[in-house]
């Protein structure tokens, strides 16, 4: 393996493994992990290749310790991820909350397995969503995506590093063992073709903000992320998970906390158009719509293409960002069409919330994990919905 | 143009790398779409090894292969194992010292491990068989193969792995080896 | 009559945030002090002030991160040592120093602690031992001696609690002492000492807090608890390094000083040579 930074080129390459490059060609120069199935590859190949690009793999001794030396190391102003799966997620809660009240940015890959509790090391699941986004205790947005392949993995690596930047949010990779370990092709780009959005950064040197020192805290009204100090940068910033002023010291009042924690999900929410990513086939005249993600989606897909083929007027719209959800192109999604259907590999979660979003029950094609679900089962479930369709229509 | 192609061994074999061979060949040399999987964990375990590729002018939605229609064994137990789920017409091969076919299955043999052993390497057997997977079945080029084992290995291995992947494609198999 | 005499500056007025005082430390409570030494050290050290960063966990203690003039980070309970990591690693150049309590470093963090030590991360980690959880509200924790009493051990401690220098030497760490808040001259120097030192420091500073383990172990002040320091701290001589527990409550030694003083490499991430920033 070369020590270039960004392995521009074609690559045979699996979906752990293009998450370490995605990083790096994104400018990730510290990763801090425990080895956990099947996130491992990630963990391996930054530990082979930190030390050819002058980066750093820190081997931590739990999850709980990664997720802080992540978060220290994205404080110090360096972009910093770490990979896990769902029993490590599960030690990353707290400080997941950490992250998004220090406002600190990083990228979390969840190599999902199927669980709960130690479930299926090896076997793929898509049930950690609810828990990434509501996993921390008390009212928090984070960003999360679900990518359908390694070259999608190794793209959204990048563009999660970006995003997480620019609204100082942890950001979540929701994969899963199948797109993780699967080979396929993974094209990297020119470094000068990598896309970079960098931190805000404070306007004036620290001089300039005298005696009452930078307001680590004050968000721009425009976009309600405030610029980023890093340590050693000389504003002498103070950062607490405590309720905090715009000075960043405690204020232990409910009027700052309310306006606090209500500024940290306005800034997700408000910029949710930004950070929704869906793709669409079939849309225009369908009848019914499957609702998949990830791996799930691939199958999907194929049914759709399959239901087509027969004559059902279906349509596919893959959820790219899982958090935030795609609420408001779901509600009005939900005018034209009648049916849906969500596929995916857990028990209901986002079926739950598209049945919030377009009022009421939607047939849902659900496994608890450790078996792709394969296309059939998806193309009944479209035939089923566009049976019962026609029979409305007569 | 879809296959479902099984590569089957026992552990140590270097089936995985085969598999990733094959697929960098497909899916990076040859205009095509191609996905490797492998069985991690309590599959993966114990004695038949596999690696599994599905290649195909269209995009690849499902990845996994289901009932192969190209299936090399390398291995009896991996054979007895992974035989009874590709179909009868299924194209199957075989290194010929190491399997015993069922009856009335026709396969194709080639004693890739003996024809290693004569090349001075053992491990060199998974590229005898590439070799003749090439030539026995046509789904990929000779050059995209040995660009794909070019590109892969370390320089200082390639000349031996191209040596063997020579001696798999030229090698002419008796049909119907069964006894 | 006394009069107070209100003085306009102090000369740690440029290392202490004073827009945030009054603190929240209790009267007799022991942290103020180390956290004065710890800033005096920083004044004196040499070392740029924006290349001191602190960083605290939760907890009386934790709060220190809160009152220094640096870049500080007050984390969560438990996890001041791997995000001081994270900063360290991320930037070299900077003196990280870990300021927590004994619940948070060797309770609820020690695994974090022990490893620190053992991979010798160029930390300096002053831990203030009061004995017991201070900010909950005085209950037992890892240092709290066997029989002692505290609000969740009303009929004495059942367990034993740690000899912090023997399990920092154990592990592995490059500079182990141990101090009282008597011992003001002391910490200040041993701070100073290992800003100087690479690898995993680490300082004890035995302190009290008269509401949590006072009140409850006939230590009813500050100053009591000061003069058991005086009357009963002995500089550790040739003392194994298993002999160093501490119980406040029997006449026996407080042995302070320094016990491990030796030069592992510190922690450096592998490079390769030709790497972009090696
Ligand atoms: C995860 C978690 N568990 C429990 C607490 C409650 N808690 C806050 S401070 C503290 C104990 C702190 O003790 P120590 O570190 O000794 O600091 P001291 O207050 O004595 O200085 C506890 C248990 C918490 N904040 N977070
Ligand atoms: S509770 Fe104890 S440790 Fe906390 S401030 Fe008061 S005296 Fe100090
Ligand atoms: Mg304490």
């Amino acid at each position: 393996m070369s020590g270039r930074e960004v392995l521009t080129g074609r690559h045979f390459m699996n979906g752990d493994d293009a998450c370490a490059e995605g990083a790096i060609a994104a400018g990730c120069r510290f990763f801090g992990g425990y080895p956990i199935t099947p996130s491992t590859e990630v963990a391996e190949r930054f530990s082979r290749r930190m030390p050819e690009i002058g980066g750093v793999y820190m081997q931590m001794e739990d999850e709980l310790g990664s997720i802080a030396a992540v978060l220290g190391a994205s404080a110090a102003g360096a972009r910093a991820m770490t990979a896990t799966s769902g029993p490590g997620l599960s030690l990353m809660m707290e400080n997941l909350g950490l992250g998004v009240m220090l406002e600190l940015p990083c990228v979390i890959i969840d190599i999902q397995r199927g669980s709960p509790s130690t479930g299926l090391p090896t076997m793929a699941g898509q049930s950690d969503l609810m828990q990434a986004r509501w996993g921390s205790h008390g009212d928090y947005a984070i960003v999360a995506y679900a990518p359908s392949s390694p070259q999608e993995i190794f793209d959204l690596t990048i563009h999660a590093f970006n995003v997480a930047d620019r609204y100082r949010v942890p950001v979540l990779i929701l994969s899963d063992e199948v797109i993780g370990h699967m080979v396929e092709r993974v094209v990297i780009p020119e470094s000068q073709a990598i896309p970079r959005w960098e931190r805000k950064r404070p306007p004036y040197p620290p001089e300039h903000y005298g005696q009452e020192g930078f307001k680590a805290f004050e968000p721009d009204a425009s976009d309600l992320v405030p610029p980023i100090a890093h340590a050693g940068d000389g504003y002498r910033v103070h950062f607490t998970g405590l309720t905090h002023d715009p000075r960043g010291y405690p204020d232990m009042s409910a009027e700052t906390h309310h306006e606090l924690v209500t500024r940290l999900m306005e800034k997700i929410r408000r910029n949710a158009e930004d950070l929704i990513l869906l793709e669409t086939e079939y849309l225009d005249d369908a009848d019914v719509v499957v609702i998949s993600f990830g791996c799930t989606a691939r199958s999907a897909r194929r049914a759709v293409r399959d239901a087509r083929a027969e004559g059902i007027r279906a349509g596919l719209l893959r959820l790219i960002s899982i958090w935030p959800f795609p609420e408001q192109r779901i509600r009005d999604l939900a005018h034209e069409v009648k049916t849906f259907v969500v596929a995916e590999m857990n028990l209901g979660q986002i079926r739950l919330e598209v049945e919030r979003c377009v009022g009421h029950p939607v047939r849902g094609v659900h496994h608890a994990g450790g078996a792709m679900i394969h296309p059939e089962p998806i193309l009944e479930a479209l035939r089923a919905s566009a049976a019962q369709t026609a029979g409305r229509q007569k | 143009m879809y296959h479902e192609i099984r590569l089957s061994g026992f552990g140590g074999q270097g089936i995985g790398l085969a598999g990733y061979l094959l697929g960098k060949a497909l899916s990076l040399y040859e205009n095509l779409e191609a996905v490797m999987t492998q069985a991690y964990g309590p599959e993966a375990r114990g004695g038949a090894s596999s690696a599994n590729v599905v290649v195909s002018e269209n995009p690849i939605d499902y990845p996994f292969v289901q009932h192969p229609d190209i299936l090399v064994a390398m291995s009896q137990e991996a054979y007895t194992k992974f035989r009874p789920l590709a179909g009868p017409e299924a194209l199957v091969l075989t290194d010929a010292d190491l399997v015993t076919p069922f009856d009335d299955d026709l396969v194709q043999a080639i004693p890739a491990t003996r024809l290693a052993e004569g090349l001075g390497r053992r491990i060199v057997a998974n590229v005898i068989m590439l070799g003749f997977f090439t030539q026995a079945t046509g789904v990929v080029s000779r050059e995209a193969m040995e660009k794909a084992l070019t590109d892969t290995l370390r320089p200082k291995l390639v000349p031996l792995n191209l040596k063997a992947f020579a001696t798999g494609y030229a090698y002419q198999p008796d049909i119907a080896s069964a006894p | 009559m006394t009069e107070a005499i209100v003085v306009e500056t102090h000369p740690l007025d440029r290392i202490m945030r004073s827009d945030r005082m009054p603190h929240i430390f209790c009267p007799g409570c022991g942290i103020g002090i180390a956290m004065r030494c710890y800033g005096q050290a920083i004044l004196e050290s040499g070392i740029p002030q924006d290349r001191h960063v602190v960083v605290s966990g939760i907890g009386c203690t934790g709060r220190v991160a809160g009152y220094v003039h640096l870049d500080s980070y007050h984390t969560t309970h438990g996890r001041a040592i791997p995000f001081a990591t994270g900063i360290k690693l991320a930037n070299p150049d900077l003196m990280v120093t870990v300021f927590s309590g004994d619940g948070d470093l060797a309770a609820i963090g020690g695994n974090h602690l022990i490893h620190a030590a053992r991979r010798n991360i160029d930390l300096k980690v002053i831990c203030v031992n009061n004995f017991n959880y201070g900010m909950t509200g005085g209950q037992c924790g890892p240092t709290t001696p066997t029989g002692a009493r505290a609000t969740t051990s009303p009929y004495g401690n059942p367990e034993q609690p740690f000899n912090l220098p023997y399990l920092l030497a154990a592990s592995g760490a490059n500079y182990v002492s141990r101090w009282t808040t008597l011992h003001v001259r002391q910490i200040k120097d041993e701070i100073l000492k290992i800003f100087a030192k690479p690898g995993f420091c680490f300082i004890e500073v035995l302190s009290s807090c008269p509401v949590g383990f006072g009140k409850s172990n006939h230590i009813p002040d500050g100053l009591e608890e000061m003069r058991l320091y005086r009357e009963r701290s002995v500089l550790a001589r040739d003392i194994p390094l298993d002999r160093l527990n501490i119980d406040l409550r029997e006449d026996k030694p407080i042995y302070v000083g320094n016990f491990v003083n030796r030069d592992i490499p510190a922690y450096a991430p592998p490079q390769l040579a030709g790497s972009a920033e090696a």
